[in-house]
């Protein structure tokens, strides 16, 4: 199993929003050029997990070209680390939208 | 055994009660429920807090500038400090300080001021890596990260798994097998510094807690200095052993706190829920699974205090430790399970703490030496050289 989260990039309209799971779980939102902007994920207060926060997301960026993909995962705060590590490791910086945690491990995963 | 607190311990455990129900728990109500780590700036101001009450550092010995406080009393504060919703792996999100790693208080001044000291000034993090894939439970046996001299230098290879932290460490404590041809005789204690070339961190390892993951870690070719060796070159197993042995007192105090803590919600809960015109309470099968809570609540109590008194009296107490931590761990899932059948569906949404005290409980049998380890330690102190 890979650890990277590897699903394909969807449009981020209202009909692909509308049609996600209530659940807990990770999300990454990109660019059109799939470039990744910000992870996030829908924990224990979020109304509506994963399409709420999605929902959100929408709304605050309102414009064609961004692309979403989302993981359902009840250990979201530890799966949410672990990509924010991982996107350190792979390009070195955090994603341009994540502010730096308090405290953010190092891993060495192997190359995808 | 008389076990009631002193007026001194009780003002102590008074003191925490009300820290708890006043800055913690207002707190955890915006907080993720899955949430380990304060924002920093709650943090820095609780942190400030216990410095003020003279509680910061509970147990770091007093002549490394801990509080003086005996094992008994910390033991009744640590019962204390886990009543909340992260209260079990992160009492109070650790506002107390911590000792750091227990093992550094035995290496020499060279290793004190390069990792002691600084760890306790807050500079430096390490980790414990005992546990590698090939088995935890028995370490004598399971080590194969091997270690040979090259020079004045050790060159370790191979693997450690479930280990807390060491992607945020700064170096590491660990093991591996520097004499193929003796089991527990054979192994020596390493402090590795994390950015020596040929450590790795390989991957996360999710569990049932959310917020806080192990890791994986890898040694190839990674070149430790003799002056690294913590002890004695192939004496590293007792070093290992003695911290299993300390940890299992507060490791069964946090099981207790939360069993606590679950019981007086059942107990509210049951006497205002009504269900057929009357409340929970009246129920006969309510009320004996609250029964049941109280006296296994207080064996559990019994046994962690009692391995403290004999630990701090400084008698052997690695039995003692065995039996509060497998009490008080089992104790502790069977509490938090009857009180979420009194809770019913109420019990096992995010709402309250109760489903993560049951995720995070289930491990609690496992972590620090399963259940079965501590009645084979039990056991062969029962049965003595008859079992070898």
């Amino acid at each position: 199993m890979s650890i990277r989260l590897e699903k394909p990039w969807l449009p981020l309209t209202a009909e692909a929003v509308a049609a996600l799971p209530g659940q807990l779980g990770v999300y990454e939102i990109a660019d059109a050029s799939a470039a990744t902007l910000f992870i996030g994920y829908a924990g224990g207060r979020s109304p509506f997990g994963l399409r709420g926060e999605l929902a959100s997301e929408r709304e605050r960026r309102r414009g064609p070209g961004f692309l979403f993909r989302v993981e359902v995962n009840m250990q979201y705060l530890s799966r949410h680390q672990e990509l924010l590590m991982i996107h350190c490791a792979d390009h070195g910086e955090l994603p341009p939208e994540n502010e730096t945690p308090r405290r953010l491990g190092r891993i060495h995963p192997h190359p995808s | 055994m008389d076990f009631q607190p002193s007026d001194e311990q009780q003002l102590v455990v008074d003191l925490v009660r009300r820290f708890v129900e006043e800055e913690i728990l207002p707190l955890e109500a915006d907080l993720d429920p899955d949430a380990s780590e304060l924002p920093a700036e709650h943090f820095d101001r609780l942190r400030e807090k216990t410095r003020e009450m003279g509680l910061f550092g509970l147990d770091i010995p007093e002549q490394y500038g801990g509080p003086e406080i005996d094992l008994v009393t910390r033991t009744l504060i640590a019962i204390e400090m886990s009543q909340h919703r992260a209260g079990l792996y992160a009492p109070c999100y650790g506002v107390f300080g911590g000792a750091g790693l227990a093992q550094l208080y035995e290496a020499n001044e060279d290793q004190k001021e390069r990792y002691l000291y600084p760890t306790l000034r807050g500079e430096k993090r390490g980790f414990f890596a005992l546990t590698e894939p090939s088995g935890g439970s028995d370490p004598a046996r399971a080590i194969r990260t091997s270690a040979v001299k090259d020079g004045e230098d050790w060159i370790l290879n191979g693997e450690k798994t479930f280990i807390s932290g060491a992607d945020k460490a700064d170096f590491g404590i660990t093991f591996a097998r520097t004499d193929p041809t003796k089991g527990r005789g054979g192994i020596t204690c390493f402090i590795v510094d994390t950015d020596m070339p040929g450590f790795r961190v390989r991957r996360v390892v999710h569990t049932l807690r959310s917020a806080h993951y192990a890791t994986e870690l890898e040694f190839e070719n990674l070149r430790v200095p003799g002056a690294n060796v913590l002890g004695k070159v192939n004496q590293g197993f007792a070093i290992a052993n003695d911290r299993l042995s300390r940890n299992r007192i507060p490791y069964a105090a946090g099981c207790l706190g939360v069993a606590i803590r679950a019981q007086e919600m059942a107990v509210e809960y049951a006497c205002t829920r009504e269900t057929f015109g009357e409340p929970l309470a009246h129920r006969q099968a309510i009320q004996w699974m609250l029964v049941d809570n109280e006296l296994e609540i207080r064996q559990a109590r019994w046994l962690t205090l009692a391995a403290a008194a004999k630990a701090e009296s400084g008698q052997p107490f690695r039995t003692d430790a065995a039996m509060a931590k497998l009490v008080a761990s089992e104790v502790g899932s069977k509490v938090v399970d009857r009180a979420i059948q009194i809770h019913g569906g109420y019990g096992v949404t995010k709402d309250l703490p109760l489903e993560r005290w049951y995720r995070e409980m289930r491990i609690r049998r496992i972590g620090e030496g399963a259940s079965e380890i501590q009645r084979l330690i039990i056991a062969r102190d029962l049965l003595g050289r008859s079992l070898h």
